[in-house]
Formats: structure tokens, C-alpha cells, sequence
């Protein structure tokens, strides 16, 4: 848009026509102080914090209404304009109550910030304040009214960007009130948004609400645990008896890919961290017994027994599974645990989507996957199956907002009339089961039009979609676990022949794609590598079993035959997952690492206690393939990362974990001066060094020397070490040549917005959800605006 | 629901009126009301459902415009302004006559359910004032005395009404 010339208190600028003046003033440098306005809703103009002062005008006008125009002359301090803030500041603290000490908010309260700057101490009302007792109004959200300034905030956000619609306004005047749906309570998705974005403590949460002041937390961003979106979650830690606590979850971040978004899971699911069933030590099966041992006995009989069985029948007698909820840097170890140490390729996960058929669909295509970013700005989008407000509750986030801010066209095929239908310009109902007729139809099969129609979709309902979709650009294709093998390859092409065209394949762990990347297949190595292909990992590891392995089904079958003599389960629970026969592994010695006795501790020898995502540090990849950071939040004495725990059994296996692990590289740490002018040398030259991964890796336990590895040979994973230092998202290119699997063995997650596999289950916030909804009868959705 | 032919008439040449459905709501809710004599639950689904809004939508609207009300009231809303025009000439002791008089308060319902009362903002009828409005009738000049005479004039419609 065409430029237009502003004067802000005496500073001559242009900006962009149609900005509005608060963020023109912004992007100046100006902080005008606003309530009501957030970036990304509707405007409201009810605070009235905003005013300025405009030439020509005769009164003081709101800064967050007001579009700039060609020579506007503006001021945005002056006594005037002070004092008629200040006094809105009076008029809000009117009824406000004086709570501050005991507030949730207190320390990062806007209005206590306001009052401050303005001085409003003093008040000419005398009025007796209308205490209102604080309300409940679901396991999440807690209302206390006389606190709410009624900046509508919470309202815009459950409405506009949750599509929710579960928070209005009541009555007029200074009797306004916040109004859940349900006349005394709440029934909603639970997601928290509208609690973290109130300016002041009047909506508080659950999980936090009198648990401890915010200046006594230091906080951590890190990427959540529960779905493949990888929104990144700030953790607020502080210290315990038992190591260190996370008591709280928000996004004060918002530079992450989630932007203001988190649902229920990313701000208030941390809590099974801390739940008392977690295993805090080694345990031991003596006389049928899971006895409690020290990690010293639990290394020495685990390395002893894996050592013998390797040497007496080799590796094919091991299985290894691996995790979707492990780093990047302890799925690529495992398997090349599995690979050299152990010498095996019988390594399996959990597998949710299809990747390696992806992969196989897009060899040789570059820029053909989109990233959680792109999501919110193509200008079309195409979702076939899954439904993303309950599975990836981020991804329909980003799809409903750009629909909403950019009027992006968004195309919808499902067998169910999910949520996201509302937003979306052409919603095809299919029957169950008939992804793969419907991708037939796009490619121009008119013979399958037959099994698609329905009362909802006639045949033309279904014709003109195709049409419309092979006349767009740039557009987005995002499916679910619906489509695999081949029908997603024919997806990729037909998809292909729109230009700019880009694809996003779902899996539902948080690093279920990292999973798949790092080659936690009986057939794959790292980037979808055939075994049988493995030249460049032969070289640099020395060597390495050529024919696949087993799969998980086929492990639980050569156990049952007797083959499989140890069994060795990093952070996952098959036996409950697939349905496992318990006494399958009867004879088999079985280790495994977790943070609870699941269904597979039942079958396990020796269970390690092992750590989360919020307690290590590495990376996860999100479906999207976008590269995050995990830092190291909280921390329970008595638990180790998986990644440490394996290189200890590998160490006591007699193997040489420089092998595994390429730490320590002949550098010397530079300690550098500690007084006189270089003093802090030392950190800027690591901060360089770690910029180009040359940081020296002091331990065997260092993430970031697989990390090294990992960028190296896994292709796609590339790109800036330092930008991904810095906090940023990285998108990787999903690379190799891929492979067609056995479509079965792909079983999806299917949690919804309450529930996180094992994760779930031991989650106070999600249980106390999905208690109280129990209590209900069902609610169905309620009308868009 | 089933509502009035009358209402669903002006429902439906009313809906075409505006660019957007939700505008017709409170003239509806307005006829609905006249008619149920209060906005029930039943009303509400009914409108929300029809306006494609959500009940706390429809019911936000309510609560914002005091002529609208879910709670039952008298036959008879006795509404008595005490804006400034009436309050200089006499309208809160109108106001508090009638509190007396009928034995309840602002917003209350007599027993017998024929009168409710409420205190209002002006209801431009100033240059008659005191004023009150009842129902649709207005009463103007009002002194105690007239006030009782307005009162039992709708008690005896009433006894008519019932004895014929
Ligand atoms: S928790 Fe989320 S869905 Fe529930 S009221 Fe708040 S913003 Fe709306
Ligand atoms: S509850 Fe908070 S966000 Fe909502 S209107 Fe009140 S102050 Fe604003
Ligand atoms: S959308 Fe997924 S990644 Fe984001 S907070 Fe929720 S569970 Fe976590
Ligand atoms: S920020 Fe402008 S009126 Fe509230
Ligand atoms: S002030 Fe009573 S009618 Fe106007």
C-alpha cells in the first residue's frame, strides 16, 4: 500500500496506508499505553488508556482506532494527555480491589505498570468497592470480577481466535460483567488463551493461581511435549527439595511459531512431571519382584546381559524401540546404538504418519513442504482427513487465523463435520474409509464420484471444488494419517501440478517426524535411507548390518518363537499400544526407560527411571519439519535424560563411546582471562564457536555432539546452527529417497485436546478436564458469530 | 418453538431488512417478550438458533437493555421515571408511593402478580412530568392521589376481565 506522511511528536515518518496509529507509533518507538488493544483482534476503543493528541482535532482521540492519514500531526505525551490517562487509570481503580500482594498477576500486571507510570495513587472516589467472591468456573479457568477492567480481551480471544465463543459480556455500564456461557461455569476448550492474555489477574488458571510470585521463577523456553505442532512453551521454574519444579506454563514468548497460541496441553500439562507415581530409581525384577537397585547394579547386569547376548547369538537377537517423545539426539543415538553397538536394525517406533512415503513422494522436489509459519500465510489451504482442532490444535490455530486475518481460502475434506468446516470456503463431506477416491477425483477420475457423493456433497459440490483448487496458487495441502503408501504419493503429484504448491504430512508425537527423520525404522537409516543404501553411515561408522530388521509386530513374533533374547524399550509403551501379548516376552530379557510403570514395565527385567523433554536439552522436530530447541527446565533427583542412560550402556558394554558419541575432538576448552580488559573473552568466543558447532564437547553426554553429527549426515537437517541457537525455528528439508511400508503398521495417536498418550494419564490438569467433563452431558458446538 | 403467525410475520419481513441477521434481534426479542410476557430459556434457543448466535450472545444483548427480561413479571410494569424533569417535580415521592402502596420494591412483583415496579431513566414524556408508564400507557402529572386511581383502574379491568 502506498505510503503516507506522519509527524509523531516532531518526527516526520511514513508508513504503510491503513496502519493504524498506535502501531505506527510502535514501529516508531513510541509506547503508547493501551488495555483493550491487542494485535490481531477486532478493535474495541473501550479503555481509552490510548489517547493522543491529533492536530486539527479538537479532542484527545484513541490512538488504537484511528487509521493514520496523509500529514497527520501527532503528539502522544503532554501534560493534557497525562493527565487524561491518569485519570482513566483513577476511574479503573475505582472498584479495583488492592489485592495486589496475594494477586496471581502482581509483578507483571499491566495496570500496576499503568499506575506507576502515571502516578494515580490517589483517588477522589470514596465509594465503598463491590466485592464479588472469586468463581470458579471450570477445573481451568478462575474469574475474579472485581479485577477485571473489562478491556474485552478474553472475549476477542475465545471468540475471534479460538472460534469458541464461550465468553461474553454482561449487563451495561459499570455493572459489566464477564460471562462465562454456561450462566455459572464454563464449558470450553480449556485452552487458557484468554487467562494469559488478561492484563490484570482477573481470569487465573488452576495450575498456577497462589502458587508463587512470578519474580521468584526463572523462566525457560522450550518446545511441548504433547502433539507434533511444537508450539514453544515458556517454562517458569524454580527450586525444590526434589531437584527443580515447573510451576508454570504460558507463552510470554510469543516469538515462537505458535505466536499467542498454546492450548491446554502446552500451558497446563507439565504437571506429570512432578506426579507422585514417577519412578525415582532403578528397579530391578529379582524373584518376579521389580526390586528397587542403584544405577550402578542396573548398568553393570543391563551391559552384562546385552554384551553376552550379542556375543553368544548377535544382534539379531535384540529388538530396540524407540520414542516419538525423545529428542532428535536420542533417537539418532539409539539407533546407531542399535546399528553399532548392538549391530542390529531391529529398531521400531510408534509410527503415526507416513513419512518415509513422503519422503519417497517429494525426492527431488526442493521447497515442498510447508512450515508451521507458512501455514498462516498462504493464501489457500487444503485439509484432507485428521481433525486439527482436536489432534494439532496449533495447525487449526494458524489455519482459523489466517483465514480470518488474511482471507485465505480454505478447502476442507472430511468424513466428519470437523470444527474447522466453519472457517472454511468449501467443506467436501465424504464417506469414511474414501480419502483415497477423493485424491483419485482431484487427479481427475470422475468414475469415483459415485462412492463420494452424499445428501451434504452432490456431485457438483465436488466438481466445482476441484475446479477451484486446480485454479489456485501456493496452495497448502495438509493430511492426516488417512492417506499413506501410494495414495499420498498421488496426492504429492496431482497436488504438485499447482503451482508453488507445498505439503504438510501429519504425525501426532511431538517429535514423531524427528522420530522418522533419524531413522527409528528396521529399514532406515537417518533421512530415509534404505539399510541396504547406507554407504556414507557404513564409512563413518565403521560398518553396519546390512539386511533390515524387524519391525515391532515381527519382534513380538520371533520373541514368542524364542529368537528375540532381549528386548530394549527407550521411553515407549508398546504393550499397551499395540495390544501386545504380555507373556510374549516371557523369556526375553527386557529393559526398559520411562518416567512411569506402564503397561510394558509388567514385561520389563530392569525399568530405568528416565527424564522428559522439559528436563534435557536437544532438539525436536515438529510435523511440519520445523527444528526446535529443547532446553532444560525442570529436573527430579534420581531420573537421567534416555540419552545419558544410553551411552552409559553402551560404555558398559565395553564399547568405546567416543565411537557413539563425538565428544571431546582434540579442542581444549579456552577458559579465557577472568579480570583486565578481556575478561568475558571466554564467552565470546564460545558464543562463536557454539554459533558454528565447533564448541567443544567436554562429556559423552553432550546432545550437541550428535547434534554436530546429526547436521552433517542427515540431509535436510542443514541448516543455521546459530539461528537455531538464538531460539528460532529452522524448517528442514525432508530428504532421502524413502521407501513404501506396510500401511498398517501406522496406527494413529488419536488423542484429542484432553488427553496425551501416557503423558496424559498422568497429568492433574488434563484428568481434573476430563473428570469434570464426565460429570457433564455431552456439549455440542455452539454457533459461530 | 411455536411462537404467534403475528410474530413469525414480522419476523420474517424483518429478517431481509439488514445486511446482517443478527440485527433483527432485538426488535424480535422485543415481540417475543410482549407476548411470553418474559424471554424464557426456550425463547432464547429459539433465537439463537435461528440468528445463528450463541445463547450467551442472545443473552448478553438481554442483559444489556433493561426493557428486556427473563425473569417473569407482573401484568402490569409499573414503570416510574425519576430522571431529572420528574425528580424536580415530585417523581421519587411518586416512586416511593407506589413501593408502599403495592409492597414491593424496584424490580419486584406483587403477590398476586398483577403489578411489578421499576424505577427508570427519562421516558420523554419531561414536560408532563412526573411520569410514569405502564406498560404502553403513559400517566402524566402524576401526584399520589392520581397515582392511586391509575392503580386501581387496571385492578378493576382486571376484575372485569375476570367476571365476564
Ligand atoms: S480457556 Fe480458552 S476456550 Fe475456554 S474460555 Fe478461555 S479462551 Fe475460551
Ligand atoms: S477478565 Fe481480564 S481480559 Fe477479560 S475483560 Fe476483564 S480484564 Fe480484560
Ligand atoms: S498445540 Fe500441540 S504443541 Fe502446541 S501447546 Fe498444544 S499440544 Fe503443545
Ligand atoms: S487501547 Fe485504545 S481504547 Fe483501549
Ligand atoms: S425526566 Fe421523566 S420523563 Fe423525562
Amino acid at each position: 500500500m502506498a505510503d503516507v506522511n506522519i509527524t509523531l511528536d516532531g518526527k516526520k515518518l511514513t508508513a504503510p496506508a491503513g496502519t493504524l496509529l498506535i502501531e505506527a507509533c510502535k514501529n516508531a518507538g513510541i509506547e503508547v499505553p493501551s488495555f483493550c488493544y491487542y494485535p490481531g483482534f477486532s478493535l474495541q476503543g473501550a479503555c481509552r488508556m490510548c489517547l493522543v493528541k491529533i492536530e486539527k482535532v479538537p479532542k484527545l482521540q484513541t490512538a488504537c482506532t484511528t487509521v493514520i492519514g496523509e500529514g497527520m500531526i501527532v503528539t502522544t505525551d503532554s501534560p493534557e494527555i497525562h493527565q487524561a490517562r491518569k485519570s482513566m487509570v483513577e476511574l479503573l481503580l475505582g472498584n479495583h480491589p488492592l489485592d495486589c500482594p496475594v494477586c496471581d498477576a502482581g509483578g507483571e500486571c499491566e495496570l500496576q505498570d499503568m499506575t506507576f507510570a502515571y502516578g494515580a495513587a490517589e483517588s477522589k472516589y470514596i465509594d465503598i468497592k463491590n466485592h464479588r467472591e472469586e468463581q470458579q468456573w471450570s477445573p481451568v479457568v478462575y474469574f475474579d470480577r472485581p479485577r477485571c477492567i473489562l478491556c474485552y480481551r478474553c472475549v476477542r480471544v475465545c471468540g475471534e481466535g479460538m472460534d469458541v465463543w464461550a465468553l461474553g459480556i454482561q449487563n451495561r455500564g459499570v455493572a459489566s460483567v464477564i460471562a462465562p456461557n454456561k450462566e455459572d461455569h464454563l464449558e470450553c476448550e480449556e485452552c487458557g488463551m484468554c487467562i494469559d492474555i488478561c492484563p490484570v489477574g482477573a481470569l487465573t488458571s488452576g495450575a498456577y493461581r497462589y502458587k508463587t510470585r512470578p519474580w521468584e521463577m526463572k523462566h525457560i523456553d522450550t518446545t511441548c511435549t504433547h502433539c507434533g505442532d511444537g508450539c514453544r512453551t515458556t517454562l517458569g521454574v524454580r527450586r525444590a527439595d526434589t531437584g527443580i519444579e515447573i510451576v508454570r506454563g504460558d507463552n510470554r514468548d510469543k516469538s515462537g511459531i505458535n505466536g499467542d497460541f498454546l492450548c491446554i496441553k502446552g500451558r497446563y500439562a507439565f504437571d506429570f512431571v512432578d506426579n507422585e507415581q514417577r519412578i525415582k530409581q532403578p528397579l530391578i525384577r529379582k524373584d518376579g519382584r521389580l526390586t528397587p537397585s542403584s544405577w550402578e547394579e542396573a548398568f553393570e547386569l543391563i551391559g552384562r546381559r546385552f554384551a553376552e547376548i550379542c556375543g553368544r547369538e548377535g544382534g539379531r537377537a535384540i529388538g530396540v524401540i524407540g520414542s516419538s517423545k525423545t529428542s532428535n539426539e536420542e533417537n539418532y543415538l539409539l539407533q546407531k546404538f542399535a546399528r553399532v553397538v548392538l549391530g542390529t536394525n531391529n529398531i521400531d517406533h510408534h509410527r503415526t504418519g507416513d513419512f518415509p512415503a513422503f519422503a519417497r513422494a517429494l525426492a527431488g522436489k526442493l521447497d515442498a513442504t510447508a512450515s508451521m509459519r507458512d501455514v498462516f500465510k498462504a493464501p489457500a489451504m487444503l485439509v484432507i482427513g485428521n481433525d486439527p482442532t482436536n489432534q494439532h490444535p496449533l495447525l487449526a490455530w494458524q489455519i482459523r487465523n489466517n483465514v480470518r486475518l488474511h482471507r485465505s481460502r480454505l478447502y476442507v475434506i472430511n468424513s466428519q463435520p470437523i470444527k474447522l468446516r466453519r472457517q472454511a470456503t468449501a467443506f467436501a463431506h465424504i464417506p469414511a474409509g474414501s480419502e483415497a477416491k477423493l485424491v483419485a477425483l482431484l487427479a481427475g477420475d470422475d468414475s469415483v464420484l459415485d462412492v463420494l457423493v452424499s445428501e451434504n456433497t452432490p456431485r457438483e459440490a465436488l466438481l466445482s471444488l476441484r475446479d477451484r483448487l486446480r485454479g489456485e496458487q501456493n496452495l497448502v495441502i495438509i493430511f492426516g494419517a488417512e492417506l499413506r503408501g501410494e495414495e499420498m504419493a498421488r496426492l504429492v503429484k496431482v497436488g504438485s501440478a499447482v503451482s508453488g504448491a507445498k505439503f504438510v504430512c501429519l504425525g501426532d508425537y511431538a517429535n514423531s517426524r524427528g522420530a522418522a527423520d533419524m531413522g527409528l525404522y528396521p529399514d532406515l537409516l537417518p533421512g530415509y535411507l534404505p539399510v541396504t543404501q547406507g554407504k556414507t553411515f557404513r564409512e563413518e561408522w565403521g560398518g553396519l548390518p546390512d539386511a533390515p530388521g524387524l519391525t515391532i509386530p515381527q519382534m513380538v513374533d520371533a520373541a514368542k518363537a524364542g529368537q528375540l533374547k532381549a528386548l530394549y524399550v527407550v521411553g515407549a509403551n508398546p504393550v499397551a499400544r499395540f495390544n501386545i501379548d504380555p507373556f510374549a516376552f516371557a523369556k526375553s530379557f527386557v529393559v526398559m526407560q520411562d518416567m512411569f510403570l506402564t503397561e510394558t514395565a509388567l514385561i520389563a527385567d530392569v525399568v530405568l527411571p528416565g527424564a522428559n523433554a522439559y528436563e534435557k536439552s536437544g532438539t525436536f522436530t515438529n510435523t511440519c519439519g520445523d527444528l526446535q530447541l529443547l532446553r532444560k527446565a525442570g529436573e527430579v533427583t534420581g531420573t537421567k535424560p534416555d540419552f545419558e542412560i544410553i551411552v552409559r550402556i553402551a560404555e558398559r558394554m565395553g564399547f568405546d563411546v567416543r565411537k557413539l558419541v563425538p565428544f571431546g575432538g582434540g579442542m581444549w576448552a579456552d577458559m579465557g582471562q577472568s579480570r583486565g580488559a578481556q575478561s568475558g573473552e571466554a564467552d565470546r568466543h564460545s558464543v562463536w564457536l557454539e554459533a558454528h558447532g565447533l564448541e567443544t564437547k567436554l562429556s559423552p553426554f553432550d546432545p550437541m555432539a550428535i547434534l554436530d553429527e546429526i547436521q552433517r549426515l542427515v540431509p535436510g537437517y542443514h541448516v543455521s546452527r546459530r539461528t537455531l541457537l538464538s531460539g528460532t525455528d529452522q524448517h528442514t528439508r525432508i530428504g532421502g529417497p524413502g521407501i513404501l511400508h506396510n500401511p498398517e503398521l501406522i496406527v494413529p495417536a488419536n488423542d484429542d485436546l484432553f488427553t496425551s498418550g501416557t503423558l496424559g494419564r498422568y497429568s492433574r490438569a488434563l484428568n481434573s478436564v476430563l473428570e469434570n467433563q464426565r460429570r457433564k452431558p455431552v456439549e455440542t458446538e455452539v454457533a459461530a458469530d | 418453538m411455536k411462537l404467534s403467525d403475528q410474530f413469525e410475520q414480522r419476523f420474517h419481513a424483518m429478517i431481509n431488512h439488514y445486511p446482517t441477521k443478527r440485527s433483527v434481534l432485538v426488535p424480535s426479542l422485543l415481540y417475543a417478550q410482549d407476548e411470553l410476557g418474559y424471554l424464557t430459556d426456550e425463547l432464547i434457543a429459539e433465537m439463537a438458533q435461528r440468528l445463528d448466535l450463541t445463547d450467551l450472545e442472545i443473552r448478553n444483548v438481554i442483559s444489556y437493555y433493561s426493557m428486556l427480561t427473563t425473569q417473569p413479571r407482573g401484568k402490569f410494569n409499573v414503570q416510574v421515571c425519576t430522571n431529572i424533569a420528574c425528580m424536580l417535580r415530585g417523581g421519587e415521592e411518586i416512586l416511593d408511593h407506589c413501593k408502599r402502596k403495592l409492597g414491593i420494591g424496584h424490580k419486584g412483583t406483587t403477590r398476586d402478580g398483577l403489578f411489578s415496579l421499576e424505577e427508570v431513566e427519562c421516558i420523554g414524556a419531561c414536560s408532563w412530568a412526573p411520569a410514569a408508564q405502564v406498560n404502553y400507557d403513559f400517566h402524566e402529572n402524576l401526584t399520589p392521589e392520581r397515582m392511586n386511581e391509575v392503580l386501581q383502574d387496571y385492578r378493576r379491568k382486571v376484575h372485569q376481565q375476570e367476571n365476564c
